[in-house]
């Protein structure tokens, strides 16, 4: 949580007017880059995180020394291959891991900006780094990928940059924030603000931290990632080292305590005001919305070539949503594919090993990459 | 396969944007995309045929042409290919209608269900014909609707569908058809190939 992370960062001077109608400058951008970019410039990936990612995609995360968020995807010999590739991950603009964010400390006052912290929106991520892509000179990226809030990032960044990505990948994701989306994130928020130590979002002046509400937004929202086929095959009804029912509140079931460790263990590296921001800055997501509820405008001018990919058992972002992105690219003749991957594995089915998922993304980057060179578009 | 996939290929011009309905494993776009065109779509039911496609870099959608054409909008492909899987669909009245509005040009291939060889199995051993072409047994094959040369050519006629050209196939022999060959043609041929138009 910004304890003096020794990370990449750009300072960005550019005025940036976000969404709320603040203008902000000088800003930082945190992010982190694997492989090496060719001299021609045409290898780059730009990959966007999810809600709780950070801009350490593979390797290891040197804040909590866990292998990167994304390593079954990206890596040596992985399906975005770093000895081929160069990609590039930022911290979205409001997290935790060096971009600019509530724990970012105001310099007038030395005090965390907390709760003043403005308003952002996805849009607002997204135009930050490509503040970023222009600081690295990258002209034209190879291709944009993400999955969840990170797929959202894809579809906004061609929305508002037709012409910079050759290949664009939402993965799991959709174009606007539905009723359920928005309610799981209400009750997270509303978790950590019902912590008597969030204190409005100015804890780290009393040296507080709203852990119990940020650790049961996290219980609550990683049901979510999981499918009920996935849960009932992992844990049933099993016990947690007891042989028998304790007749108690401690944790009996194997699901509570796994819930339990899930929210503690994420407390110690997510901002509890970071959380509320990101996660209403996906409230606020509706691609279609933004161009007067028409979603196929918003890709009317792009010649990206589209691959959309979501999975069998995600009911947090499904299928029909992910096809809505799809239908509204046809419309406009864009180049899309498509491919709904078989997995009981959840909304998580992005984050894990997924084998068909690996494969098909892996194959159709590597296959993509020699075609649009081979013909040097 | 090969023959079907050159007259195919003759019958569309350089540059077009072609969209394969029931594209398979991909392997009429890929030909396609060496001999015609760059700009080649696919729409296909099959989760691991689609992954397959999208493997070899394929643009294809996962969907059904009974549902998911309607997602492409009025004449937005110069053609659309239906190989060898009108017989497939539930209702293919409405599947041929939606291919026409799809694309300025259609061109549908079927198995003919009228070639002597099929026609024999039913009249001497007195079952359900099992072919090269259509290897299925009568309990487990995908194709409900199975029409003949002149089943096809006359449904075209009936609802106003213009043949631009009709393409008879035996082994690796290829010949036009015409009203005055038709019953001929759809006795002795395997494959019939059309180009239609609304």
């Amino acid at each position: 949580m910004n304890k003096n992370i020794d990370t990449k960062k750009i300072i960005i001077s550019n005025p940036l007017k976000l969404d709320c109608g603040k203008e902000i400058n000088n800003f930082p951008i945190a992010y982190e880059t694997y492989g090496k970019l060719n001299s021609e410039k045409s290898n780059a990936i730009l990959v966007f995180h999810a809600l709780t990612g950070d801009q350490y995609v593979s390797g290891k995360n040197p804040i909590t020394n866990k292998d990167g968020w994304w390593s079954y995807v990206v890596g040596e010999n992985k399906p975005i291959d770093t000895n081929k590739f160069f990609v590039i991950c930022a911290n979205v603009m409001g997290g935790c891991m060096g971009s600019y964010g509530p724990s970012t400390i105001n310099e007038s006052t030395g005090k965390q900006i907390g709760t003043d912290f403005p308003i952002i929106t996805i849009n607002d991520m997204v135009n930050a780094q490509y503040e970023l892509i222009k600081y690295l000179e990258i002209e034209k990226l190879f291709a944009v990928v993400g999955g969840s809030m990170g797929g959202m990032q894809v579809l906004q960044f061609v929305a508002n940059f037709p012409d910079k990505a050759k290949l664009a990948i939402p993965i799991a994701c959709t174009s606007s924030h539905s009723a359920q989306n928005i309610a799981f994130n209400e009750l997270g928020r509303q978790a950590i603000m019902a912590d008597s130590k969030w204190e409005n979002g100015f804890y780290s002046n009393y040296k507080l931290n709203p852990d119990k509400g940020l650790a049961v937004a996290r219980m609550a929202a990683h049901i979510t990632y999981l499918s009920e086929k996935g849960l009932q095959e992992k844990f049933g009804r099993k016990l947690q080292d007891r042989d028998s029912l304790r007749y108690g509140f401690e944790a009996d079931f194997q699901i509570e305590s796994y819930l339990r460790y899930q929210g503690s263990v994420f407390v110690d590296r997510f901002d509890a005001n970071s959380y509320l921001y990101i996660t209403r800055a996906m409230d606020y997501f509706d691609l279609s919305k933004q161009y007067k509820g028409n979603l196929s405008d918003a890709f009317k001018k792009t010649k990206t070539k589209f691959f959309v990919i979501s999975f069998t058992s995600d009911w947090l972002y499904p299928t029909s949503e992910n096809r809505e992105i799809v239908i509204a690219l046809n419309s406009v003749g864009a180049d899309v594919g498509f491919v709904e991957i078989e997995s009981d594995k959840g909304h998580d089915s992005f984050l894990l090993d997924v084998p068909s998922f690996l494969k098909t993304l892996g194959d159709y980057i590597n296959s993509t990459y020699k075609i649009i060179n081979e013909r040097r578009i | 396969m090969k023959e079907e996939f050159n007259i195919i290929s003759n019958l569309i011009e350089e540059n077009t944007r072609v969209l394969d309905v029931g594209c398979g494993n991909g392997d009429l776009m890929k030909f396609l995309q060496e001999n015609k065109t760059k700009d080649i779509r696919g729409l296909e039911i099959s989760k691991e045929k689609v992954q397959n496609c999208l493997s070899k870099g394929l643009t294809v959608i996962e969907g059904n042409a009974e549902s998911d054409l309607k997602q492409f909008p009025k004449s937005s492909f110069d053609y659309v290919i239906l190989s060898q899987t009108l017989q497939a669909f539930l209702n293919p009245e409405l599947v041929i209608n939606e291919l026409l509005k799809v694309g300025k040009k259609v061109i549908v291939t079927i198995p003919n269900f009228g070639y002597w060889r099929v026609r024999l199995q039913l009249l001497f051993k007195g079952t359900m014909p099992v072919t090269e072409n259509l290897p299925h047994e009568w309990y487990n094959t995908p194709n409900l609707h199975m029409c003949t040369i002149k089943d096809f050519y006359n449904f075209c006629s009936s609802k106003n569908i213009k043949i631009f050209k009709s393409i008879a196939l035996k082994k690796s022999r290829i010949s036009e058809i015409n009203k005055s060959n038709l019953n001929y043609k759809n006795l002795d041929s395997h494959l019939g190939i059309f180009l239609i138009e609304s």
